[in-house]
């Protein structure tokens, strides 16, 4: 449904008052691909300032590509016209991480999830006060809350809205940013389940972005993980977690936190730090801090391909 | 983890309460939390939020906003002298030198326009009397313990030139500097990244030994707790309802708020199980009940849960909860304290 080709995406570097060509970019996103097809969550995870929103903003036309391209349905969104626009505006949605600042605090609730309907669309105001009912009741709230304001409401019950808001306009595919990052454990696990549940019964189809690697697990059919703008590995969700092929990979799942204090494991600590997106690393751009490098590694980009049956990274180990 | 079992307890908090006066009412923010810390334990202080975690830490070392908040009860015998009865100068004292915190957000908690090097080298300066060179010594002595590299030339250096990883481990360099007994981290790894929070709670767990230090360590994240904690306190409307050893905790969780909470976790491991989720809102703190906070959430509920606030039970040695559900079903077994229950201006008694 969604697929995206060698996408990459340079900002310049701002540098003082510097006018003309910057010297400088940062390369937040170089070179990614990623697809995802109709129903099924693509999780997509990493650490800060590895291009996850990046690819997020992407996805939802808020930037524009500094190379590769982004298709909907078979059709390029360079190409788009304005009834393409606003088809794509209405199909794909986004909930935010922080439901304190993605809601208008001066809007009604009903006003903020009527909000993406579109203006021109013909419909009476009684058609959208009663879709806005409907989604209202669909995320789990009160059919009546419309007449609320946002700080009557919890913070999970505020995600709610923001889900509610996304599902107005019937979309088929959802672009998450850390939805639950912001929330308590408990409200996490409400908001999680409420995600799956409209996924089984609207047919929905996620990205669903997260440092929280149980979260993605739980939700994902299909997990990306990201390093420094460029994807190190693709696969099944399961297969990812049980049997990770690159080293950051591993790493990344040894670090999560035990289950139990039994299972305190020895786990691979990485040293240092994520490397900045302006000068990244020559090579692979994670072998200064790899356990497992070699002396190619510093010197040639490991080229991406699939290891395994539907199992893709770039790595010189395989 | 050194313990000396026998020698008296570093902190030993009793009946604390910590109430908000508001245009709605009070808000009993901490109504009755007790509990020991032994000299290089960790303790964990687990529960949502607004579950009075943060109000109790502000508590012991007393900065409580006021005036609406106010310590009410309650004493706080940090090496045998009670806190609460400290001037504010006394206070001074301690507070950064043999109390130390480490606060959620390191952006916020340290000045932006200050260098690395002044912002530590002011609590050396204002606790141990140090100047010059030997002032400079100490502080890079504390900026290399918390991995700091190339500590010389990162004293001249801001905050925004630094990662969040590495500006929380400043922070702690600064609460550490001055070799405190106690240190008091509220929710240390909240904005930190996966694998930085490994950094960080590896080196947090190897510097607590060294130095002996004992660590309250506020969080809502049970996969923290079971990665560094000794013993766990499980919060709930501001009060403790359950305490134990952290393998206690996890085993035989006593109280269905614990039991709950532990559910609720995804975990890689589980894999796509449905999560159990907690129905529900916290209770308001203005408006508590006269019986258990949370019975409107329980699934274990009994008739008197309504009624009267529930006793303490012990479940093992040094493991118990506020639970009238967690009483042998023979009843003979009496609980260790009467639960009064009794309307919002009694409180039941508490001791641990």
């Amino acid at each position: 449904m969604l697929e995206g080709v060698g996408l990459k995406k340079y900002f310049p570097a701002a540098s003082g008052f510097a006018v003309g060509r910057p010297g400088a970019w940062v390369k937040a996103l170089d070179g990614v691909s990623v697809r995802v097809a109709e129903g099924e969550t693509l999780g997509i995870v990493g650490e800060s300032g590895s291009g996850k929103t990046t690819l997020a903003k992407l996805c939802l036309l808020l930037e524009r590509p500094t190379a590769g391209a982004l298709r909907f349905d078979g059709k390029d969104t360079a190409a788009f016209d304005r009834d393409d626009l606003r088809r794509y505006r209405r199909s794909v949605q986004a909930v935010f991480q922080d439901p304190y600042s993605s809601l208008n605090p001066r809007m009604r609730v009903e006003d903020i999830v009527a909000e993406p309907l579109p203006a021109d669309g013909g419909v009476s105001r009684a058609v959208v006060a009663e879709r806005v009912r409907e989604v209202l009741q669909l995320v789990g709230l009160r059919r009546e809350s419309g007449a609320l304001y946002p700080h009557e409401f919890s913070g999970g019950q505020r995600q709610r809205i923001a889900i509610a808001r996304a599902l107005v306009t019937y979309p088929k595919f959802l672009v998450l940013d850390e939805p639950v990052s912001a929330l308590d454990v408990s409200i996490r696990a409400q908001i999680l389940n409420l995600l799956k549940r409209l996924q089984e019964q609207l047919g929905l189809a996620y990205m669903f972005i997260s440092h929280d690697l149980a979260a993605a697990r739980y939700l994902a059919t299909r997990l990306a993980v990201m390093y420094a703008g460029k994807l190190v590995e693709v696969g099944e969700c399961d297969a990812v977690y049980t049997e990770p092929l690159h080293p950051y990979t591993e790493a990344l799942l040894s670090a999560a936190l035990p289950l139990h204090p039994g299972t305190r494991r020895q786990r691979i600590v990485l040293g240092g730090e994520v490397p900045s997106p302006v000068n990244p690393p020559e090579g692979c751009r994670f072998h200064p801090r790899c356990p497992r490098a070699m002396a190619q590694c510093s010197r040639q980009e490991p080229e991406w391909k699939e290891v395994k049956p539907r199992r893709f990274t770039a790595c010189h180990l395989y | 983890m050194t313990r000396a079992s026998n020698s008296p307890p570093l902190l030993v908090v009793e009946d604390l309460k910590t109430h908000f006066f508001t245009r709605r009412g009070v808000t009993k923010a901490v109504d009755g939390v007790s509990f020991t810390l032994l000299a290089g334990e960790t303790l964990a202080l687990v529960g949502e939020s607004g579950c009075g975690k943060s109000v109790t830490c502000l508590s012991l070392v007393r900065l409580v906003p006021e005036p609406a908040g106010r310590i009410v009860g309650g004493r706080v015998l940090f090496e045998g002298q009670d806190l609460l009865q400290k001037s504010s100068a006394e206070m001074r004292r301690i507070r950064g030198k043999r109390i130390a915190m480490v606060l959620q957000d390191p952006m916020t908690s340290l000045n932006p326009a200050l260098t690395i090097g002044t912002q530590v080298g002011e609590v050396v300066r204002l606790h141990q009397g140090l100047r010059g060179d030997s002032l400079r010594q100490r502080v890079l002595e504390a900026l290399r313990r918390l991995r700091i590299s190339a500590a010389e030339t990162r004293l001249s250096h801001y905050p925004h030139q630094f990662s969040g990883g590495m500006r929380q481990r400043v922070s702690s360099a600064i609460a550490l500097s001055c070799a405190p007994r106690l240190l008091i981290a509220d929710e240390p790894t909240t904005s930190l990244d996966v694998t930085i929070q490994a950094q960080y709670l590896d080196l947090l767990r190897e510097v607590q030994a060294s130095a002996g230090v004992a660590v309250i360590l506020v969080t809502h994240d049970f996969g923290i707790v079971a990665a560094i904690a000794d013993r766990v306190a499980v919060m709930y409307a501001g009060r403790i309802v359950e305490m134990g050893s952290t393998a206690q905790i996890f085993d035989r969780p006593s109280h269905p708020y614990t039991r709950a909470l532990l559910r609720c976790l995804p975990a890689a491991e589980r894999g796509r199980q449905p999560l159990v989720e907690i129905g529900g809102q916290p209770p308001d703190l203005a408006r508590l009940p006269d019986g258990c906070p949370f019975v409107p959430r329980c699934p274990d509920r009994l008739p008197i849960c309504e009624t009267k606030f529930p006793p303490l039970v012990a479940i093992a040695a040094g493991h118990d909860a506020h639970c009238w559900a967690a009483l042998p079903a023979t009843e003979s077994a009496a609980p260790l304290v009467g639960g009064s229950g009794g309307g919002a201006a009694v409180a039941p008694p508490q001791s641990h």
